[in-house]
């Protein structure tokens, strides 16, 4: 338990330090930017309550809003994946199943499962985020561009990450 | 109460985030100001839509009103009209030359009647000495020179054209100053005219523009015509210079008739000359 609550705190720190400082500069034209930090988010404990899932998932986009000087997209952003998340887990896990505080990471979950969950809330958090930048629907093929093609880069850096701190783990 | 609070419970992922992107978007709204801007400008956009078909709504219900308005106000222009359409009260535009120290005044008055193709050309003005017209006034227009008043009525006055075999206006050269008599001569086209008595020594090249001296009833400086022959010798001493006239006689439609306001005092002050010599 402790063990579990130390790692979300470093794992938020590195992610979100990473997002602003390294990620903030990368960037395919304007079409592709990546979004890593919201691994923290998908890394959170399956049977995390609820409320303290959307208060996490506010602060993180508050703190990720305050350096983008954007208040309030990544909140939302990141409080719409929160949602989708709990919808997700909801339908896909049996909650007994697995332990309440099991992180759901590639090697302690199938890579299918984890794949499908990075990619489904990571579209989520993206499509909220670009449309309430964009905040118009003109030019609304250009944002959906956005979209599709950051969503891709965020994927991909996310499993470099979980390939990177991958450890099969004996069940 | 019970249920309501089991819905809650049993939805509360749904109603937290609800509760939660309200708050992150209203603070998205807040303070972003491109968000901000788009919102209100939205939130306008409705409303001027609203208030628009209202008011197109509304519009009908006023028609009579703004019949009989509209009626009442093609009335009053109707009548003003008549003022315009009377010859007799025709406004006298009156310019006044006030460089020259209102030496000269400029009557507005329209052509009625014109030849061009005579010997003797004479042209009819709707203007005439109740509108302050008299005899011997000069008469321009837009173009150049007209003629010289030969007869005034009451509303009517006779202009005796340039294109008329007595008629002399003093004209001078534009380079020179060297000055003349400008007449029709015997060209007998509208378009052109001679200026005479202009000594031989003085030179004068093609194209030159002549204008009035303001020697006679004339202002200075109003445009007569431009050289176009100048190699003409009458076997004397003296050039016969051909000119292009600028007044266009055969559409001549809108003329002003330049009443000298000092004449009287010149021609009283030069007849003291013959007097004496």
């Amino acid at each position: 338990m402790a063990k579990v609550l130390l790692y979300n705190i470093i794992r938020f720190g590195a992610l979100l330090i990473m997002q602003v400082f390294l990620f903030k500069n990368i960037g395919y034209y304007n079409l592709a930017t990546p979004f890593p930090y919201v691994l923290f988010l998908l890394l959170l404990p399956v049977g995390i309550p609820n409320f303290i899932l959307y208060c996490l998932a506010f602060m993180t986009g508050v703190t990720v809003d305050a350096f983008y000087d954007t208040l309030g997209v990544h909140a939302a952003a990141c409080v719409a994946l929160a949602w989708s998340r709990i919808v997700f887990v909801r339908i896909t896990i049996q909650t007994d199943h697995y332990e309440n505080y099991m992180t759901p990471l590639w090697g302690t979950v199938p890579f299918q499962w984890y794949f499908l969950y990075v990619l489904v809330l990571t579209l989520f958090h993206h499509v909220i985020l670009f449309s309430l930048e964009a905040f118009t629907f003109h030019q609304f093929h250009y944002t959906l561009i956005r979209i599709l093609l950051s969503c891709i880069f965020t994927v991909i850096i996310i499993l470099l990450f979980s390939l990177l701190f991958y450890r099969k783990k004996q069940r | 109460m019970k249920n309501l609070w089991l819905i809650l419970t049993k939805y509360n992922a749904f109603f937290l985030f609800i509760i939660f992107f309200g708050l992150a978007f209203y603070l998205a709204v807040q303070n972003n100001t491109f968000q901000r801007a788009s919102v209100v400008n939205s939130s306008n956009h409705l409303v001027g839509a609203a208030y628009e078909k209202i008011n197109a709504w509304k519009s009908y219900f006023h028609l009579s009103e703004e019949n009989a308005l509209l009626a009442e106000e093609n009335a009053a222009l109707r009548e003003q009209l008549q003022h315009y359409t009377m010859p007799d009260t025709v406004v006298q535009g009156v310019v006044n030359d006030t460089v020259r120290d209102v030496q000269y005044q400029y009557i507005v008055a329209k052509v009625t009647n014109n030849s061009i193709h005579q010997q003797n050309n004479y042209i009819t003005l709707d203007k005439g000495r109740r509108h302050g017209i008299e005899k011997g006034m000069g008469v321009i227009s837009s173009s150049g020179i007209v003629g010289i008043v030969l007869h005034v009525s009451e509303h009517f006055a006779t202009v005796q054209s340039l294109l008329h075999s007595e008629t002399r206006i003093s004209a001078a050269l534009e380079d020179s100053q060297a000055f003349g008599s400008l007449v029709w001569g015997d060209s007998y086209d509208a378009r052109f005219g001679t200026l005479k008595d202009i000594p031989n020594h003085v030179k004068v090249r093609n194209g030159e523009l002549v204008y009035t001296s303001g020697f006679s009833l004339f202002p200075p400086g109003i445009l007569a015509g431009k050289v176009i022959e100048s190699g003409i010798t009458g076997g004397d001493s003296f050039l016969d210079i051909k000119i292009e006239l600028s007044t266009q006689f055969h559409n001549l439609q809108q003329v002003y008739v330049v009443k000298d306001v000092l004449a009287k005092e010149k021609a009283t002050l030069e007849s003291q000359n013959e007097d004496n010599g």
